[in-house]
């Protein structure tokens, strides 16, 4: 029997009371996300139950109690507070899977600050990007990352303090401060700050398709969709060794990979080391796995590689798979079950909702291709794009909709209220996604509403990679459009016109695929450039980067009645 | 031709993929992916510096993440994929 047991009755007798009742939050009990990660559970008996295991790049194996996180995330409680940093400041996080990203990030929560994890494969402008609209006051690296900290440090006025956290022995710069969280003299109490339901908690930032990123502002009360969803979606119980794939960069590892499993005093597994598929497996093996939650993009790649690598595991510990980041195509369902003995359930969310909105749930059978239905709490839909009415025929094509007021949606963008109010439209908020609702009430994907790219589950936003490609010496005019992929389900193609005097050229097109990557990030990096003696603009001036995509992708151009004459 | 090889591709992955001011130091048998030095959507940019210094096209199924763990490892597709021009 699963956590949900009936999807029908849970979806019909749902209250989110219920979270607030199994958090306490009923008896007047602490409502901050950092310490209902840690101190709560050592207060319910768990306090030498193994929170995280870590591995690292080396294989070299970590663990931490419940009781080591509560205390080492006081050190870092302690260590912020006496830096002189105020309750709602922000604090960036900007580490590799390491567990001071995850011990550091509830010790963040602890004194009240807000956390800003970024994805530390940013480069130096995707850095600036978002630290200078967050005012970030502190962030929290290693010596890898900091010579990119330290490149546009004299450009961000409001960051005071670079923490490195490996910086012991280094020569460390003004405002520059080494912290090693297991060498501190550990804070037995620390005095947790007192939050109300609304007192923000995370910053995270996402990609648009105009404008710079935008940073979705998240507040503690949202732990009561991320403790429910992982409950029900992820059906973890207490002997699970649960294991999320997703970097807390992106949202998914904050609400999957550190405040779900954690708020469920759940073991959870880490890997430093990205995606290799017989390292994967083997770590399945090794650590017997119970609930594995990754990405389609990963299943792909493992489909890549073929059956006979999967034979040499064995993965018989697993229990309940789920996928998340874009659609989960129907051959990578039927190949799990085929292959691996369980299928990969998909669900649906994206940055602004916090937690799981749609899903496949345990017990429920699966369609496969589907995001599957709402979770109990929340109201979805998809309405026409001109009145924003819920589109009643079965099957119909329209814009995905939610009803406000779950807990964990974000409650602004930061220093973006406009943007944020554009997001709402007769009364429901619009994800930003087209999809349809078969006869069952399943829904299904079927494509972004605007020129976001997602490539391998990461949104990323064509303006920050027109305007890093601009940059570049030799480009005159670009453009960035999601071309699709087999394995990533997108990957970046730009279109370039060269400056007088640039030849098309192999080497150019390196010089200029590595000055983004550098720039922006490894994913933001086009795969692939097509050098034009001009790019079509409309009459006004702006390229038309829906034409090039329909050109690239062999679709309906559609109408192109503002087009530039040449 | 070994020995130059080595040192070309080293000094393309410090230049391209290191930070100079991480202190981290590579050598012809430092995991790369393994290691978190090199991630997977950078394999492209590889594979493309590859192609164009060596004349070397690595098929996009050789391509893996293992084979291209180590500069030892790369040099020795490169010597099988390698053409004369």
């Amino acid at each position: 029997m699963s956590n949900i047991g009936s999807y029908g009755e849970r979806y019909r007798d749902f209250d989110w009371s219920r979270a607030e009742e199994e958090l306490s939050w009923d008896d007047g009990g602490m409502i901050n996300i950092g310490y209902l990660c840690s101190d709560r559970n050592c207060e319910l008996g768990l306090a030498d139950k193994t929170a995280l295991i870590w591995e690292s790049f080396s294989g070299q194996e970590k663990r931490y109690s419940f009781n080591d996180i509560r205390i080492y995330s006081n050190n870092f409680a302690k260590f912020f507070r006496d830096l002189g940093i105020e309750p709602g400041e922000r604090i960036c996080i900007f580490l590799d899977k390491i567990p001071a990203l995850y011990i550091g990030l509830l010790g963040v929560l602890k004194m009240g600050a807000i956390a800003q994890p970024l994805f530390s494969a940013f480069g130096e402008d995707a850095l600036f990007t978002r630290l200078e609209d967050a005012g970030t006051e502190a962030i929290l690296t290693s010596r890898k990352h900091i010579g990119k900290v330290r490149r546009i440090r004299d450009k961000l006025k409001a960051l005071e303090h670079v923490v490195v956290v490996d910086g012991e022995g280094m020569e460390l710069s003004d405002g520059e401060v080494a912290f090693d969280f297991e060498k501190a003299e550990a804070v037995e109490r620390f005095d947790v700050y007192q939050v109300s339901p609304e007192t923000p908690s995370l910053l995270h930032y996402t990609s648009g398709t105009t404008g710079k990123p935008k940073g979705a502002l998240h507040v503690h009360h949202s732990i009561l969709g991320q403790y429910m969803t992982t409950k029900w979606v992820l059906d973890l119980l207490a002997e699970d060794l649960y294991w999320c794939t997703a970097d807390p960069g992106w949202v998914t590892g904050t609400s999957y990979g550190i405040i779900g499993p954690w708020s469920l005093g759940i073991t959870q597994l880490v890997l430093e080391m990205g995606f290799i598929p017989a390292r994967w497996y083997q770590a399945i093996e090794k650590y017997k796995v119970t609930v594995f939650y990754t990405a389609p993009t990963a299943i792909r790649m493992l489909m890549k590689e073929g059956e006979e690598l999967v034979k040499k595991y064995d993965l018989s510990s697993l229990r309940h798979t789920a996928s998340v980041g874009e659609p989960l195509n129907a051959e990578a369902v039927i190949w799990s079950e085929e292959v691996m003995g369980i299928p990969f359930h998909d669900n649906y969310w994206q940055t602004e909702t916090g937690c799981i909105v749609i899903a496949n749930y345990p017990g429920m059978k699966i369609r496969p291709g589907s995001m599957g239905k709402p979770f109990p709490g929340i109201t979805a839909t998809v309405v026409d794009p001109t009145e924003y009415k819920p589109i009643e025929k079965v099957g119909s094509v329209g814009l995905m909709a939610l009803k406000p007021g779950w807990p964990s949606m974000f409650r602004t963008y930061w220093n973006n209220q406009e943007t944020y109010d554009s997001k709402f439209k007769n009364g429901w908020y619009i994800c930003g996604d087209r999809a349809s609702i078969d006869e069952d009430g399943y829904f299904w994907f079927v494509g972004r509403d605007d020129d976001v790219i997602n490539t391998a589950g990461h949104l990323v936003g064509p303006f920050e990679i027109e305007s890093a490609l601009l940059e570049h010496p030799a480009v005159a005019e670009s453009a960035a459009i999601g071309k699709p992929d087999p394995v990533n389900m997108e990957v970046v193609k730009a279109f370039i016109a060269l400056k007088p005097g640039h030849e098309p050229s192999d080497e150019l097109k390196l010089s200029i695929i590595n000055f983004v990557r550098k720039k922006l990030s490894p994913l933001a990096m086009p795969q692939e450039i097509e050098f034009r003696e001009s790019l079509p603009k409309t009459r006004s001036g702006k390229i038309m980067r829906r034409l090039l995509k329909a050109q690239e992708t062999g679709e309906e151009i559609g109408d192109i009645s503002t087009l530039e004459d040449d | 031709m070994d020995a130059e090889m080595k040192d070309v591709i080293l000094e393309y992955v410090r230049e391209e993929y290191l930070d100079e001011d991480s202190g981290i130091e590579v050598d012809e048998n430092t995991p790369l992916i393994t290691g978190g030095l090199v991630d997977s959507f950078s394999l492209v940019s590889l594979l493309m510096f590859l192609r164009q210094k060596y004349n070397a096209n690595i098929p996009d199924q050789e391509a893996t993440p293992e084979a291209f763990d180590t500069v030892t490892n790369i040099m020795k597709l490169v010597e099988k994929y390698h053409q004369d021009k």
